[in-house]
């Protein structure tokens, strides 16, 4: 057994940094959406409903919040269609290359957020990379604008930024699918692909769960992918949250905002978590 | 979608010579090491074989090879008239139990029994009474419900016994599907392992290391030693002639003698016996229960060689209920084990002796 001087000291560290980096702050948040600006630009601490009326009555925070949703939602679909294939052959067809494939995955991890952002900047601009590549082979005269400052320059740039994180749960799963049990199908008649559907898949789920939910959660709370390259048309909720924190000086609606934000996240956490134990039990 | 096929390889089977699976001169390598070097072995419908090894003998890789997981570098595998080894795992009418039973955990007891007939395609209206006859058979019928996790050990062997019987293969592969289970447990799966395959009548091909369990299930044993085929023959056969000093070690109890044989006369030290076959010096197996206590009322035994005499010194003696283990001193380090009907405690010299024709001559093998 541990002694009462050895269990203080590896639980009170990590419960200090809790609370005061994580339930302080919120707690602070929570205040904060419950006050109001005044007309001087003074933040009173008056209690009230207003931020949260506001939210509701206002279209553009909606449209925004769902505009983030749909964006977070595609780069999800995107990350799962490109991220599983990758860690399926990795996991079951690289052999020999496994170690090095997982490490060019991982590699691009390494670089700076902001590093890659600005690297679809140059990409997509109308000076860039790919719009100068289709007017030398031809394919267009004028540079292609929607390229860049758009929802799908966001969506392409998250994409780049988190497949890796969808593809590292689902590469876990994989490998700790026993190998015998593909044996086993095979041995009872099932073909690859068959294989996969009744076995590969189903085990996996749990891994496509996760992986499909850290796409979604830090693409919906990303800001600076809209800020490089989303325009006018890319901006997420986060952008919004960020100017009324900064420029418009509006903590109140701003906690609000961020407070609902958290609310939905925290709920669909909830949510995959009940639905991965349900498939752990089946 | 395979049972038109199923029935056609049925035809061709009775134009056959009587092999149902035939291992023509198999070899196999891991990179730069052999596995397997030159196997052939027959076996025959209905047989139970046993493949006989110590870990590292190849025994898994041949019967990998049948199953269809690995591939051969050399040789080749028929089953009932038709080149098998090419042939893909999954359409091989030839099904397996895992030593570690591959039961797929997200399917329940029921739909793991009835994957190998969905996946063949089996009619919908005969998948429920074909795997609930197969649970019945090995007493899991009230648990078809179930989730894998919630089994025993024994019963996830008896679901994946269920899961691979159901499908009727022709050949039933078992890699050491007991070694997981307690004593008990093994034997009493030993028992209904060997009457099942009686009723179903399917060819078992079955692996293990535990020379025991061999003896007490097989029709024949393949002894396996570093790839290659040390002796092929039924369990009383392989106890009572082992071909090799290996064989005769490896499966039960024996003492190995060294003895120089001249004029039909072998001696190994101070004991002499009667012998048959060419001179030199030859290896003899002697099992531990052919040796019997004596006491010699007249003084000295006659002279009579189709018996042979020894005296020694009990160092050791292991009380085993009916039968005590003996280790007898023959003075120059020549010690040799005898069991023997429980004489009491035992101290000091002894008198033993052996007939002549127990002790059977084997080959001193590779090294």
């Amino acid at each position: 057994m541990y002694s009462r001087a050895y269990k203080a000291t590896v639980t009170i560290p990590p419960l200090l940094w809790v609370t005061f980096f994580l339930l302080v702050p919120y707690a602070i948040l929570f205040c904060y959406s419950f006050w109001s600006v005044s007309p001087q630009q003074v933040i009173v601490h008056n209690w009230n409903l207003q931020n949260y009326a506001q939210l509701f009555r206002n279209p553009i925070y909606l449209t925004v919040l769902l505009r983030s949703m749909r964006i977070a939602g595609a780069v999800t679909l995107l990350a799962l269609v490109l991220g599983y294939p990758l860690a399926y052959y990795l996991s079951f067809h690289a052999a020999k290359r496994k170690d090095l494939l997982y490490q060019l995955v991982i590699i691009p991890l390494w670089a700076s957020y902001l590093v890659r952002g600005y690297a679809w900047k140059t990409i997509l601009g109308s000076e860039g990379v790919l719009n100068g590549l289709l007017q030398y082979l031809h394919i267009t005269h004028h540079p292609v604008e929607f390229l860049l400052y758009s929802p799908f320059a966001v969506i392409l740039t998250l994409t780049h930024i988190y497949t890796p994180f969808t593809f590292l749960p689902i590469y876990a799963s994989l490998e700790h699918i026993p190998r015998n049990l593909v044996e086993a199908s095979h041995d009872l008649g099932a073909p690859p692909f068959s294989t996969f559907l009744r076995v590969i898949l189903p085990l996996s789920l749990p891994g496509i769960l996760a992986g499909a939910t850290f796409a979604f959660v830090l693409s919906l709370g990303d800001f600076l992918a809209p800020l490089l390259v989303g325009g006018p048309s890319g901006i997420m909720i986060s952008n919004i949250v960020v100017g009324l924190f900064g420029a418009a000086y509006n903590w109140p609606l701003g906690a609000a905002i961020s407070l609902c934000m958290l609310l939905l996240v925290v709920g669909l956490l909830f949510a995959t978590e009940r639905l991965e134990k349900r498939l752990a039990l089946q | 979608m395979n049972s038109p096929k199923q029935a056609g390889a049925g035809e061709t089977m009775a134009a056959k010579p009587e092999a149902l699976l035939s291992i023509r001169n198999v070899e196999k390598q891991f990179g730069r090491r052999p596995v397997l070097r030159g196997i052939s072995l027959e076996v025959a419908p209905g047989e139970f074989l046993t493949i006989l090894g110590e870990s590292g003998s190849g025994k898994t890789t041949l019967l990998r090879l049948i199953a269809g997981f690995e591939q051969l570098d050399h040789g080749e595998i028929w089953m009932a008239g038709e080149r098998l080894d090419p042939v893909p795992s999954y359409r091989r009418q030839v099904n397996t139990v895992f030593q570690s039973y591959a039961i797929f955990p997200h399917l329940s007891v029921f739909e793991n029994v009835a994957y190998g007939l969905r996946a063949r395609g089996t009619p919908q209206a005969e998948i429920p009474d074909r795997v609930n006859q197969a649970l019945e058979m090995v007493k899991m019928g009230e648990f078809a419900a179930s989730a894998p996790a919630r089994l025993s050990g024994g019963q996830q062997q008896r679901v994946a016994l269920a899961r691979a019987l159901v499908n009727r293969p022709r050949v039933l592969l078992l890699d050491e599907p007991l070694s997981a289970l307690d004593a008990n447990l093994r034997r009493q799966m030993q028992v209904e392992l060997k009457s099942l395959q009686r009723e179903v009548g399917i060819t078992f091909i079955f692996v293990t290391h535990d020379q025991e369990e061999a003896m007490a299930l097989s029709d024949r044993v393949a002894l396996l030693r570093a790839g290659f085929l040390e002796q092929v023959a039924e369990p009383r056969e392989i106890y009572g002639h082992p071909a090799t000093a290996y064989a005769a070690q490896f499966i039960g109890q024996t003492n190995l003698l060294l003895a120089e044989v001249a004029d039909g006369i072998a001696s190994a030290g101070p004991i002499i016996w009667r012998t048959f076959g060419a001179s030199g010096k030859v290896y003899f197996s002697l099992r531990p229960e052919v040796i019997r206590l004596v006491s010699y009322s007249s003084g000295h035994p006659s002279p009579d060689v189709s018996t042979a005499h020894f005296r020694g010194r009990i160092r050791n003696q292991t009380f085993g209920g009916a039968m005590d283990l003996l280790e007898i001193d023959c003075g120059n380090a020549h010690v040799i084990r005898a069991r023997i009907p429980s004489p009491g405690p035992l101290s000091g010299d002894h008198d033993f002796e052996f007939s002549a024709i127990d002790a059977v001559r084997v080959r001193a093998g590779d090294d």
